[in-house]
């Protein structure tokens, strides 16, 4: 039997472009195969949130008329959080309060994957405005997990990582504000990366934390999550935030690995890893660092000692901003309104009170608690200045060595359920992917093993300020040398995979 | 020390905010806030005197870009997802402010 992309639900978004390019299938193909693996499997996983099936297949067909084959994506199929924007398709961004929100403007990254051949299938489950680490913050229902349905998938752009996992698109794009690509791509097995901060335009995200949100790849190998990277990267005059810095040619850097890494640095923060492991993890990240060396990688000790903060300064920071940020929410220009009330004000109240969910509600309370008189000395600046320090302890890392590597997240895939009633515990699962961001770094999570209970751990990498080159590197040269990539859900089980 | 929160605090809190929360939700998050806001006191404990504070991580200085005019979203599109709209007016309808 063929094992073309066609028949292959798990063909990479290069192996797609390049029988596109041969003539040996068309974007139409390509986008019809995504759509009935969708609608194959998307009844048990739940990782759509809308699927625009006729506008993809129009797009693809437009597509299949251009002669020759055109841009770097062309033809490939891609699923967007839905929090990104795109024209005349709903965002809901998990939220009841955008229920019945259409778009009518693309955000900068929908536009740059359409122009260069990428067709969007759909917009994918997500928490809440991006709060959470489960996709249980979702009003619509949370995703599950491929490799085990009763588990979460992580989150909060849980159901981009499991589109890209169970094999209904190759690619999909998340935002990362404490880790909600890099977690969910650790729960799923599958590779996911937050550029540096500024790296890519967030015209047409959603707003949660803007001194930490940014829009990354899912893929399920490094070279694809490169060659989106490289499409969707660069200043953007509609984002003042997205830098005006050279884009280098990540696709063919990744796609040429240098199969050792001899005279890469890759500091393990020993400290930072002392407490809270899971033991399955730590035994897959100490065999993983085993790997790096075995390629040549020369491993050192590095110290962040300020990480263990993180958490605490990410909470206070996040809600600061999502407080801000979620006024807009008032009933007036967009979105649900509350009917029956008296007064604007009553208005404004009602309509936030019914249309935000409970750990949006808590965090906007948090937030502006933490902003109020007599209070953001004591929270908020302290926080922006112990903020500070965790920059510095990586710039001090920086110094010696070239990536830090650590684990995504402390534990494999927990039960669906298990921890929403103490929302402090879902908050110390971020332990690992919050520093990056608070930071600005660049930070990539790769599969390196399974649990006893075959669910998949995530290893990650961080690296300097614009440096995802180096990430791509080492985690390319990593997956070379390791069998993870070629592992997919539901092959034992076929549970769901019928397709 | 533990953080605790009263009912008045979080009510407080709420008005700031613009929610209206039900008897429930006012116990619930005086409870989880208190829990959440003792676990941050820990970057209280921490010295730092003359460290300045990160609002921006990555230092781009003041942004640049010509000053063309290009259309705006027109006002059909604008006003299309609207609770309350006049289209003919072009407006935005909202509950009386006095």
């Amino acid at each position: 039997m063929s094992a073309g992309p066609l028949r292959d639900a798990f063909a990479s978004a290069t192996a797609i472009r390049e029988a596109i390019g041969r003539r040996e299938m068309s974007a139409e193909d390509a986008c019809r195969h995504a759509l009935d693996r969708i609608a194959a499997t998307d009844g048990p996983l739940h990782a759509f949130q809308h699927v625009a099936a006729d506008r993809a297949l129009e797009r693809a067909r437009t597509l299949d008329r251009q002669a020759p084959p055109g841009g770097p994506l062309h033809g490939v199929p891609i699923a967007l959080k839905d929090n990104i924007v795109v024209r005349g398709v709903p965002a809901t961004a998990g939220s009841r309060i955008l229920e019945r929100y259409v778009s009518p403007f693309d955000a900068t990254v929908a536009e740059r994957l359409e122009r260069a051949g990428a067709v969007i299938v759909g917009k994918t489950v997500c928490d809440e405005f991006a709060m959470g680490s489960s996709t249980e913050n979702s009003a619509y229902g949370p995703s599950h997990n491929p490799w085990a349905l009763d588990r979460a998938p992580g989150g909060s752009s849980g159901g981009s990582a499991v589109a890209v996992a169970a094999g209904m698109t190759p690619l999909a794009l998340g935002s990362d504000t404490g880790g909600s690509i890099r977690q969910p791509a650790a729960l799923c097995g599958i590779v996911g990366l937050k550029p540096t901060y500024g790296r890519v335009s967030r015209y047409g995200l959603i707003a949660f934390a803007s001194s930490l949100d940014q829009i990354g790849p899912f893929a399920r190998t490094v070279a694809d999550a490169a060659l989106c990277l490289e499409v969707i990267s660069g200043a953007d005059e509609r984002d003042a935030t997205a830098a005006n810095q050279k884009v280098p040619p990540f696709a063919s850097l990744a796609a040429a690995p240098e199969g050792d890494l001899r005279g890469v640095r890759v500091g393990v923060p020993e400290r930072v890893l002392a407490s809270g492991l899971d033991p399955a993890v730590r035994a897959a990240f100490d065999e993983s660092v085993r790997v790096l060396a075995r390629l040549g990688a020369d491993v050192r000790p590095v110290d962040l000692p300020h990480s263990g903060l993180g958490i605490a300064v990410y909470y206070l920071v996040c809600t600061a901003e999502a407080s801000s940020n979620l006024a807009r929410y008032d009933g007036v220009r967009y979105g649900l309104r509350a009917g029956d009330a008296s007064s604007l004000d009553a208005m404004y109240d009602r309509t936030r009170s019914a249309g935000f969910g409970a750990e949006v509600k808590r965090r906007i309370m948090l937030g502006t608690y933490v902003l109020s008189a007599g209070y953001c000395d004591a929270y908020y600046l302290k926080a922006q200045q112990v903020r500070t320090l965790i920059r510095r302890d990586f710039d001090q890392a920086f110094a010696t060595v070239d990536a830090v590597v650590m684990p995504t997240s402390p534990t494999p895939a927990f039960r669906l359920g298990e921890r929403t009633a103490d929302p402090l515990q879902m908050y110390l699962a971020d332990v690992f992917t919050v520093t990056a961001p608070l930071a600005g770094l660049p930070a990539i999570s790769v599969p390196c093993g399974f649990s006893e209970a075959h669910l998949p751990i995530g290893l990650q990498l961080i690296g300097r300020a614009w440096d995802e080159a180096m990430l791509f590197r080492v985690a390319a040269a990593y997956e070379q040398a390791t069998p993870w990539k070629d592992a997919h859900p539901g092959e034992a089980s076929g549970a769901y995979d019928r397709a | 020390m533990a953080s605790t929160l009263t009912r008045a605090d979080v009510l407080r809190i709420a008005r700031l905010a613009h929610l209206e929360l039900s008897e429930a939700e006012v116990d619930l998050f005086a409870r989880q806030l208190g829990e959440i806001l003792t676990y941050a006191e820990e970057v209280q404990r921490v010295d730092t005197t003359d460290v300045a504070p990160t609002s921006h991580v990555i230092a781009a200085g003041t942004v640049w870009r010509p000053d063309t005019p290009v259309p705006p979203l027109d006002r059909e599109a604008a006003l299309a997802n609207a609770p309350d709209a006049s289209r003919d007016a072009g407006l935005f309808r909202v509950p009386k402010v006095l």
